[in-house]
């Protein structure tokens, strides 16, 4: 009895040992030149892996460990935890707006040196993220439109405006995003009703949005976090419109799913993801490489035509075709996030939204 | 077997492995939690090492209590549902034959390998309205149209129920097996209906492994997060789906730390009330 105590114990001890070795993976990193890269897991890293990392590892001779990450701010908590800690469970990260900004508050983004950037002259201005002091904290890879999508067996017309969210006859019938920062409704509500994202500059105003974003409550069915949780109900009918990604809800109707993706007359949520380069990489010469790559006005139209997403470059610059770039953005002025609430009072809003939603 | 009082060092032995691990996974994460509860919040960013209230203060308001509240019954009311069913079925499992109680014990390990996710999506398709268990009961014409269950109070406390249930009969088991079948038999031979007996000879015996059970699925209930979410409406989450949102998607660990060592400590004082509860009604 007592010698296999001591068997299990020392089996045990074996294998705490086998863990930690594993949990450091600089022990284990092959000489070969590699970049980890973190995209949102699911059908974009999929895409990534399978139309952009192989290219790229053929041009440059750098292996693409591709890494699934959550969605926004799930990954910039692990991301700066490990900094912390000196590790960077990803060289380089695609990362949402707000996430970049708090990303800033703490240093964790290694600055961009945009003299090896050299395709960095295409960029629209706004698609790159600067910290306060001016220095380069990340670089647009992406940009994507949250839009009002329907499910055509629902209705048959589509809507036209953000206001159907209000509509008294549709009641018990919406998804939405379940977080102040990333479901964008404040802008919503302020662009439909209030004559501009510019009403949100005060607290006032911003109580007034939330005011008459309280009356969407009752149709509220599903506040979601996860997305496959809302795709799934929308696809199938359960909840037949709510907001969702442009990109995803175009993909979803390519393989036949009754669904729908609408620009509302007062504009899409325009979001998007920025790369950028943890303080605890060791690979900031490689992430270079890899973002200049990204950077090319070639890359992003196949971006565009093969994950749905809107590019970050001039449009002149690619060659997609009207129809190409009408599929994945319009020509309606979007309505761009001001995120610089979420860092400035993120605590208030995010307190006044949950007791909104959960009250 | 006669025990022995352990006298020296090596007595003791035993005891470093299992306070070792306590210490590692337990004490250690814990005070680290309590530590970090008191830190400063830096907002848009991280937090700083500091000893504020603020975290603690923020939490004391009528909407956190309010969730708290919620939260708290919510798992009390898992925990009776689960014990009132569990109890009358393991107790008939363990007057089976042997073959039987494997068969059955069996299936139950198996829904322990179901993750929360799948058992959370698995209910939300059942309570659907385009694909739900209500279009059987149309068709049967029981039924005018099929309607969704969820979200609702009830669909969370059903899936909640459903993933316990297998750990309360786990837990009731060895207890109900080694229970002297004597014992019901004499009140038989007194007169008293099966139903009866049960009530009056099984379920007293039982009182200590009962309350114990209750505690265990209690416990067990209150960490659930993500069932809420995907079964209840927002006004049935759970603290544990806010303290959620304030680590992961915050980044307000500080503020999540309080929260969670406020619901540590009031499960802590629940469960030595039910304790306290307990003995004085033994030496009654």
């Amino acid at each position: 009895m007592i010698i296999n105590s001591i068997k299990r114990r020392t089996l045990l001890g074996a294998g705490l040992a086998g863990a930690s070795v594993l949990a450091m993976p600089s022990v284990l990193r092959a000489q070969d030149r590699s970049l980890k890269v973190g995209v949102y897991g699911g059908y974009f890293k999929d895409s990534f892996d399978k139309n952009i990392f192989p290219e790229f590892t053929k041009a440059s001779g750098i292996a693409i460990e591709s890494v699934a990450e959550p969605t926004g701010e799930a990954w910039l908590v692990q991301l700066e935890q490990a900094a912390r800690a000196g590790q960077a469970p990803a060289d380089v990260s695609m990362m949402s707006q707000v996430a970049m900004l708090k990303g800033q508050a703490t240093d964790l983004w290694t600055p961009i040196d945009m003299a090896k950037i050299k395709n960095g002259s295409n960029l629209i201005e706004r698609f790159v993220n600067k910290y306060p002091d001016g220095r380069i904290a990340g670089i647009g890879a992406v940009s994507w439109y949250i839009t009002l999508v329907t499910n055509t067996d629902s209705y048959k017309e589509a809507p036209t405006s953000w206001e159907a969210f209000w509509d008294p006859a549709n009641a018990d019938k919406l998804g939405l995003l379940a977080l102040v920062s990333n479901s964008f409704l404040l802008e919503v509500t302020a662009k439909t009703f209030m004559g501009g994202t510019n009403a949100l500059d005060t607290e006032e105003g911003i109580l007034k949005a939330f005011e008459k974003l309280a009356e969407v409550k009752p149709n509220v069915r599903l506040w979601y976090r996860d997305e496959a949780q809302f795709e799934q109900a929308l696809k199938s009918g359960e909840i037949p419109m709510g907001q969702y990604y442009h990109d995803v809800t175009g993909l979803a109707a390519a393989d036949g799913h009754p669904v729908r993706s609408t620009f509302p007359k007062e504009g899409g949520i325009q979001d998007s993801g920025c790369w950028a380069v943890s303080r605890a990489s060791q690979k900031v010469e490689e992430a270079h490489i890899f973002i200049d790559y990204m950077c090319q006005p070639a890359v992003q139209a196949t971006l565009s035509r093969k994950v749905g997403t809107s590019p970050t470059v001039k449009r002149e610059s690619t060659d997609l075709t009207d129809k190409e770039f009408a599929g994945v953005s319009s020509d309606i002025e979007p309505i761009v996030p001001r995120y610089d609430l979420y860092q400035t009072k993120s605590d208030w809003l995010n307190q006044k939204w949950t007791e909104l939603i959960v009250g | 077997m006669r025990r022995e009082p352990p006298r020296t060092l090596a007595d003791y032995l035993p005891l470093f492995f299992p306070a070792g691990m306590l210490t590692i996974f337990f004490v250690v994460p814990f005070g680290t939690m309590i530590a970090v509860s008191f830190f400063q919040r830096q907002q848009g960013g991280f937090y700083t090492p500091a000893f504020v209230y603020d975290n603690y203060a923020r939490f004391l308001s009528a909407f956190f209590g309010g969730v708290l509240g919620f939260s708290l019954m919510l798992a009390i009311t898992v925990a009776l549902c689960c014990v009132v069913l569990a109890l009358p079925f393991t107790y008939l499992l363990t007057r089976m034959s042997r073959r039987v109680q494997v068969v059955w014990l069996v299936a139950l390990l198996s829904v322990l390998s179901l993750s929360e996710v799948i058992i959370g999506f698995a209910w939300s398709t059942l309570f659907s309205r385009t694909a739900g268990i209500t279009n059987i009961l149309v068709a049967l014409g029981l039924m005018g149209e099929a309607k969704a269950l969820t979200p609702s109070f009830a669909a969370v406390l059903t899936g909640m129920v459903y993933q316990a249930f297998p750990y309360t009969v786990l837990v009731l088991f060895p207890a109900l097996v080694r229970l002297d079948p004597t014992l019901t038999e004499a009140a038989r031979t007194l007169g008293a209906s099966p139903l009866r007996a049960f009530f009056t000879v099984v379920v007293p015996a039982l009182r200590n492994t009962i309350t114990a059970t209750l505690i265990m699925v209690f416990i067990f209930a209150l960490g659930s997060y993500l069932l809420p979410q995907l079964l209840g409406r927002p006004q049935h989450w759970t603290l544990s789906v806010l303290i959620t949102d304030q680590a992961i998607y915050q980044s307000n660990m500080p503020f999540a730390a309080a929260m969670a060592v406020f619901l540590v400590l009031v499960t802590l004082g629940l469960v030595a009330l039910t304790v306290l509860a307990g003995r004085r009604g033994e030496a009654a």
